[in-house]
């Protein structure tokens, strides 16, 4: 059987994390959500229109913290003071909920985290008693150095952020993953269900996912089969695979011929 | 006395608390986190925190993003 997903402490059932970014409308980014199965929900926090929003129904009206693992993420942060004001913010708004993504970008053409400024901030926020699942890059080194900082979860990219070009690094994220005593999550590049499938079958311990889901011709229906692919490929991944061999390999016996 | 609120400058009364100015914003019942001067303001203290002229006031909340 498969065991569940152990991040700090916390049990999760489903391997599949998903942003809430892109949909079409609050009611969509519900939908999708609840069709992938996923137990953790990131989201990002912004300036209220104030004048224009108060009115308007809010992302945690949908996704409810009673029913979902709200992990509030630091996108658009640039420096680790920004991150970390976020985080602490983050706080305040799920009262002492202590659960972040740590993202922190070098560029905006990219996308690609800024390590330096990744690294500061994950200190402080460990110190400061978050439980920090980190954005990072597909480096071990990096991975390791967060893991010993005391990142409770190494989210290495596969591609860039929203490109869904997938899997591009499959040996570089199998390092992180011999390496890690944490989980791996892969974070950013999947484009479709397979890819999920390959980032699972490499050991990946989770999938974080937005655009490949909210970016679907039908995102709910995209949503369903990211939660099938993942499941698939934890499957595979616990069954072993077959090793590859260059020629054939009959399947039906050569023993009792007739003809 | 002028007050920047989310990055932007209007007028308030003077002698309001933070609970009095949000109140007047009609947020009750929303899900937000208050900075005043770069530092968070519990929910527990809005009431006993006055407002300044040229307090900068963020008020944030969650929106979609992965």
């Amino acid at each position: 059987m498969s065991a569940p997903l152990v991040i700090a402490g916390h049990t999760f059932e489903s391997r599949l994390m998903v942003g809430t970014g892109k949909y079409k409308d609050l009611a969509q980014t519900q939908a999708a959500i609840s069709a992938s199965g996923a137990q953790i929900v990131t989201f990002a926090l912004r300036r209220m229109n104030i004048g224009q929003e108060e009115n308007q129904p809010n992302l945690l009206d949908f996704i409810s913290p009673q029913t979902y693992t709200l992990l509030p993420n630091t996108a658009g942060c640039y420096t680790a003071e920004d991150a970390v004001r976020t985080c602490q913010i983050a706080r305040e708004l799920l009262d002492g909920h202590n659960f972040v993504k740590l993202e922190i970008l070098g560029d905006t053409k990219t996308l690609f985290p800024n390590i330096v400024e990744t690294l500061k901030a994950a200190e402080r926020l460990v110190h400061d008693a978050f439980e920090v699942l980190v954005y990072t890059t597909d480096d071990p080194i990096t991975a390791k150095q967060l893991e010993e900082i005391g990142c409770c979860a190494i989210m290495p990219l596969a591609a860039p952020i929203g490109s869904g070009l997938g899997i591009q690094n499959r040996y570089s994220l199998r390092f992180i993953i011999e390496n890690a005593k944490v989980p791996v999550i892969v974070d950013a590049g999947v484009g479709t269900a397979s890819d999920a499938a390959i980032a699972m079958e490499l050991g990946c311990d989770g999938v974080l996912m937005n655009t490949a889901i909210a970016e679907a011709k039908d995102p709910i229906l995209m949503a369903r089969a990211m939660g099938l692919a993942i499941e698939a490929g934890r499957h595979a991944y616990l069954a072993g695979r077959m090793p590859k061999r260059p020629y054939a390999s009959a399947s039906s016996t050569t023993e009792g011929y007739f003809f | 006395m002028q007050i920047i609120l989310n990055g932007q400058a209007q007028p308030l009364d003077t002698g309001l608390s933070l609970q009095d100015f949000i109140l007047s914003l009609g947020l009750e019942n929303k899900r937000y986190a208050v900075e005043l001067n770069h530092s968070i303001v519990p929910r527990s203290r809005y009431l006993e925190t006055p407002l300044a002229d040229g307090d900068q006031i963020e008020i944030i909340h969650a929106v979609g993003g992965g």
